[in-house]
Order: structure tokens, then C-alpha cells, then sequence
């Protein structure tokens, strides 16, 4: 089974809780597919590594040896990422998306494209298996491919050694690394909390699920910072009949346990929090 | 001018540090406005609104391959970067897959047989409130659409004439966070002293350095986690603009949709010195 968790809002307590799940399972695949912020290896401490080049695009460049300044380059270019800058055109790297457009319309071939090659993708063993995480480099592009290779990867590696679950950390948002986390999942887990903002984000984020026909869990994390909107989200849940698998209480432990980079669960096993957990995990996994 | 509120993690700050602020520089600069170009997630108007004067749609080209022109050479699929035709040349079948299409016009371009064109397809809206004499701007990406930077670079384009832009950024340090830095004179960045916020923030830092780009950091609930932060932080020589306490009253202001400034009044003289010491951080860049 590959579950994924999500939230739309940053910050609502996704890797603590992924690391929470990850933690009461034995022989899974874990993933952090939150490829330009991820976190979830500070807590599960990887050993072995295998590191591999991930080429996230291409950048134009111009030979200005061979360029005539014709500027037909610029008219094909929709990236707004060619300017005429100080008697000559200028590709700018953080607009360019590597399309090639322009180094195929330049009438002097004077554009060649080069490999943007600076991220990486990580394989290491941790105590429940294997786990996969990345590192897109600054201002990369294709994060969403990114996490389909991580992805495949987890599946090969749980094939390999038969694990019959991949757990992955998804990153905040609803766009392309999103998409690409949740597609052909079995199950997702949103990580909410009693926050008008994270409400919203919750709604947007759910409805991207139902596009891809994906069954939908919810945990409202911090719940009694706002009783009655935690009320509210849970009536919403019912309405849209979402399983709400635990409310988590606002407690401390999670940045207690973050700092000696520990799960909850490994921190307080005996905690409410860690309680509360292990119910919903058993819920979840639950075929 | 304009200020990019951002951060690496999300769910650090970044939404209340910019509409605490936009609250009270209206006070100090007129006609100031905030930018949401959180478009996959937008929350701004949640805090602070107005009333509603322009809606916008966002539409990207979308290519259109005519099947009955198509002579099924090869070359649109040749010329496509992203793997978006399927081309089946065997069975004569061709077709654009939406969702991986960037609308680069490489495939319009590769086409001679004139059997693409290109129709338009919505991506997102940009809803412009008045407030006052300040505007506020969100852009709004459709769900299931892969990338918002279209819509983000629109949505900044409509505060190009304000004296002063707050720019409330998406998490994160790909195309999106970059779509929205890249357009500022000064990156705001909210951080907590958390291992993983210092993990990303670390990351956000040397981006934002490769672009040159001015910036000085706010510590949020700042004596929840450990040193390690601030310690790097004065190692590095980067300015700190404000550390914030960790407050039960802040999370729970913010979980009603409320400004913090708006209720409690101490907090209201805090956002105050923190907008007066990042114009003059700017000032000090310039």
C-alpha cells in the first residue's frame, strides 16, 4: 500500500506526523517527497547513502562569439527569459525554462543548452527499511519529476525486498509536486489544523485528491487552539464523509522530540499524542 | 518598491508576518498594498480585505493538433522538452497531454504542415480589492493545474506603480518562491528555531544569495526550539530583524482569521518597529 501525506498549508505538522507513522512500522519504504524543503531524513538518520544526479532541466546559453544580436530568440521565447541588456541579448537563468525553442529558431545556432545538474535524489537504510529522500538545488525546476523518479524508486526497492508498504512525506501546496506525489497512491492522509487558512487549504487540497479518485483520511493537529472551527472542520469532514482519524492536541513534545530529531513516538511513546497515533495508524493501514 | 515575505518551511509565518504588516504601514506609507502570490494556496484575504473592483483570468495557450493536417512526420514530438505529445505514429494517432504542457510554442514552431494551433485555456483568476486608498491583490491558480508561476508573474504585475508592494510568497525554493524573489528589492524571511526550519532556511539563504538578492531574517515563536538558529544566524552575519515569542494568544488570533496588531496593542508597536527597520535595512542595501 503507498499513502501519502499532505496538507495545502505549510506547517501543519505533515513530517512530524509522517515520522510518527513511520516509526510504529516495520519493513516500508519511507519517502519524503517535499523535494525543495524536506525534512523528514533529520528524523529518521539514513545510513549508507547512495547518491545519485538529478538533471532538472536545461538553461539556455549564448555564444556571443557566433550571436548577431538578430533578436529572433527573443520573439520565440515565452518565459519573458531573453532581454536586450547593454547592446546585447541575455538569457535570464532563473526565468528560462529550458524549453530549447530559442536555440532551435536561432538562424546562427548560436544557442546551446546546458544540463542544470546540481540536485540530487538519496538512498539510505533506516531502522523500518529503506528510505528516499532529495534535494532539488536552488531555483531548479521539474520538482514534480524529481518526485516521480524518488518514487519509482521506493516501489522498485519494495519489490525487491517484498515491503509491502511506501509511506511518503508530500510537500505543501496543490501544483506539480503535489500532483505528482499523490498520483496512484492508495490512500491520503491531509494534516489539518483549526486555522481558517488551513481550513481552505484543506479544501483545495481534498478536491485536488477527488480529481484523481483518491480515498482521503484527515488529522486536525492542534486541535484545541480553536475548538469550535476544529468543530467545524470535523462537521465538514463528516458532510464530505472524510474519516477523521485523530485529533492531536497542541503539545510541545512535537518540537521537543524535532530538536533530538526523535518521532513523537520514539520520544514519549506513553504520551496522549503518541496514543492518539497509534490508533489512527492502525486505521490507516487498515486494507 | 517591493518586499517579498518568504521562508523555505512553510507554515512558519510568512502569511501573518505580512498582513501584520500590511496593517500597519498603511498608517506609514500610503497606497501601500499586499500581494498573494501564494497562488496555489491563497490566504491573505482571510485577514485583511476590501472591496472587490477587478477580477482577471489567467489563460495559458494550449496546442490543438488537427489529425486530418497532421502528416505525422514526428517533428512537434521531436521538438516537445516535456514529453506532452503522444504520438503514436503506427496506429496515426497524436495528442497534446495538457497536464505536462508548458506552453512553450516549440510544437506550433516544429509544426509544417500547419496542423497546430493553439486555443486558451483558463489557469487562474487575480482578484484586485480596494482598501481604502491601499489595494490588495490575490492570484488564484485553478486546482489541478501544474504551475502557478504563470499566474504569479500576473499578479505582481498589477502593484508595478505602488510606493511600496508586500509580496506574501509561496513556500518552498522552486519556481514558484523564485517567480516571486526574483520580482522584490528585499526578501522578509520568517524562520522558527526548529531543526527543520533551520534545515530549509539554510537552503532559502543560499538561493537567495546566487540571485543577490538583499534579505534579513524574523525569528518566529523564538523560544520554542533551541539556539542553533540565532547562533548560525550571528555567525553568518545576517540581520535579524525581530525575534517573535511563542504566544497561545498569536496562534489562536491567527486561527479566527483576526490581525494580531488589531487586537493586541503591544504587538501592534512591534510590527511597527519591524516595518520602519525593513525600509531602513533597504535603505542600507541600496
Amino acid at each position: 500500500m503507498e499513502i501519502t501525506i499532505i496538507s495545502g498549508k505549510g506547517g501543519t505538522g505533515k513530517t512530524s506526523i509522517t515520522a510518527a507513522l513511520v516509526s510504529l512500522l516495520k519493513n516500508i519504504v519511507a519517502v519524503d517527497a517535499d523535494v525543495d524543503a524536506s525534512n523528514l531524513h533529520l528524523v529518521m538518520s539514513p545510513k549508507d547513502y547512495r547518491e545519485e544526479v538529478y538533471v532538472s532541466g536545461f538553461t539556455a546559453c549564448i555564444d556571443y562569439d557566433i550571436c548577431i544580436s538578430c533578436g529572433v530568440c527573443e520573439s520565440y521565447c515565452r518565459f519573458d527569459a531573453i532581454h536586450y541588456k547593454q547592446e546585447r541579448y541575455e538569457i535570464l537563468e532563473t526565468s528560462c525554462d529550458g524549453c530549447k525553442l530559442c536555440s532551435r529558431a536561432c538562424p546562427q545556432n548560436a544557442i546551446t543548452m546546458t544540463p542544470n545538474d546540481k540536485s540530487r535524489w538519496f538512498e539510505g537504510k533506516i531502522a523500518q527499511g529503506t528510505m528516499f529522500h532529495a534535494r532539488l538545488a536552488p531555483g531548479e525546476e521539474n520538482s514534480g519529476r524529481l518526485v516521480q523518479i524518488i518514487r519509482d524508486e521506493a516501489k522498485k526497492k519494495a519489490k525487491k525486498q517484498a515491503y509491502s508498504h511506501i509511506i511518503i512525506d508530500g510537500p505543501p501546496g496543490i501544483a506539480c509536486p503535489t500532483i505528482s506525489s499523490i498520483t496512484g497512491v492508495d490512500k491520503v492522509l491531509i494534516v489539518t489544523e483549526p486555522s481558517k487558512s488551513a481550513f481552505h487549504d484543506l479544501q483545495r487540497v481534498w478536491e485536488l485528491t477527488q480529481q484523481f479518485s483518491i480515498p482521503a483520511f484527515v488529522i486536525i493537529n492542534k486541535y484545541d487552539l480553536n475548538l469550535s472551527l476544529s468543530q467545524e472542520i470535523n462537521d465538514w469532514c463528516t458532510s464530505h464523509k472524510i474519516q477523521v482519524l485523530g485529533k492531536l492536541p497542541f503539545d510541545k513534545d512535537f518540537v521537543r522530540a524535532m530538536i533530538e530529531c526523535k518521532s513523537i513516538i520514539e520520544y514519549n511513546p506513553d504520551s496522549k499524542s503518541s496514543k492518539i497515533l497509534r490508533t489512527a495508524s492502525t486505521e490507516l493501514m487498515h486494507e | 518598491m517591493k518586499i517579498a515575505i518568504a521562508s523555505g518551511k512553510g507554515g512558519t509565518g510568512k502569511t501573518f508576518v505580512s498582513t501584520n504588516l500590511y496593517r500597519v504601514g498603511q498608517k506609514i506609507t500610503p497606497q501601500l498594498a499586499i500581494v498573494d502570490c501564494d497562488a496555489e494556496e491563497p490566504n491573505v484575504t482571510q485577514f485583511v480585505s476590501g472591496t472587490n473592483t477587478k477580477q482577471e483570468t489567467v489563460t495559458q495557450n494550449l496546442p490543438i493538433i488537427d489529425a486530418q493536417a497532421c502528416t505525422f512526420c514526428g517533428k512537434c514530438y521531436e521538438y516537445c522538452n516535456y514529453n506532452a505529445i503522444c504520438f503514436l505514429p503506427q496506429i496515426q494517432k497524436i495528442s497534446v497531454i495538457e497536464e505536462l504542457c508548458h506552453n512553450c510554442g516549440a510544437c506550433v514552431y516544429a509544426c509544417e504542415h500547419g496542423a497546430i494551433t493553439e486555443t486558451i485555456k483558463k489557469i487562474g483568476e487575480i482578484t484586485t480589492y480596494a482598501h481604502n486608498i491601499n489595494i490588495i491583490v490575490e492570484g488564484r491558480v485553478e486546482v489541478g493545474v501544474a504551475s502557478p508561476v504563470p499566474v504569479i508573474k500576473k499578479t505582481i504585475q498589477c502593484v508595478n506603480n505602488a510606493p511600496i508592494a508586500l509580496l506574501d510568497s509561496p513556500p518552498g525554493i522552486s519556481c514558484p518562491f523564485i517567480a516571486t524573489v526574483t520580482q522584490a528589492d528585499y526578501v522578509v524571511l520568517v524562520t522558527e528555531p526548529t531543526p527543520f526550519a533551520l534545515h530549509n532556511v539554510r537552503v532559502t539563504i543560499e538561493t537567495l544569495q546566487e540571485i543577490n538578492k538583499p534579505f534579513g531574517v524574523i525569528i518566529n515563536r523564538a523560544d520554542i526550539g533551541n539556539n542553533e538558529s540565532k547562533e548560525w544566524f550571528i555567525s553568518q552575519n545576517i540581520d535579524i530583524l525581530l525575534e517573535l515569542p511563542f504566544d497561545i494568544r498569536i496562534a489562536q488570533v491567527y486561527s479566527h482569521g483576526e490581525l494580531l496588531v488589531d487586537v493586541e496593542p503591544r504587538y501592534y508597536d512591534m510590527f511597527q518597529d519591524l516595518y520602519a527597520a525593513i525600509i531602513q535595512n533597504i535603505e542600507k542595501w541600496k
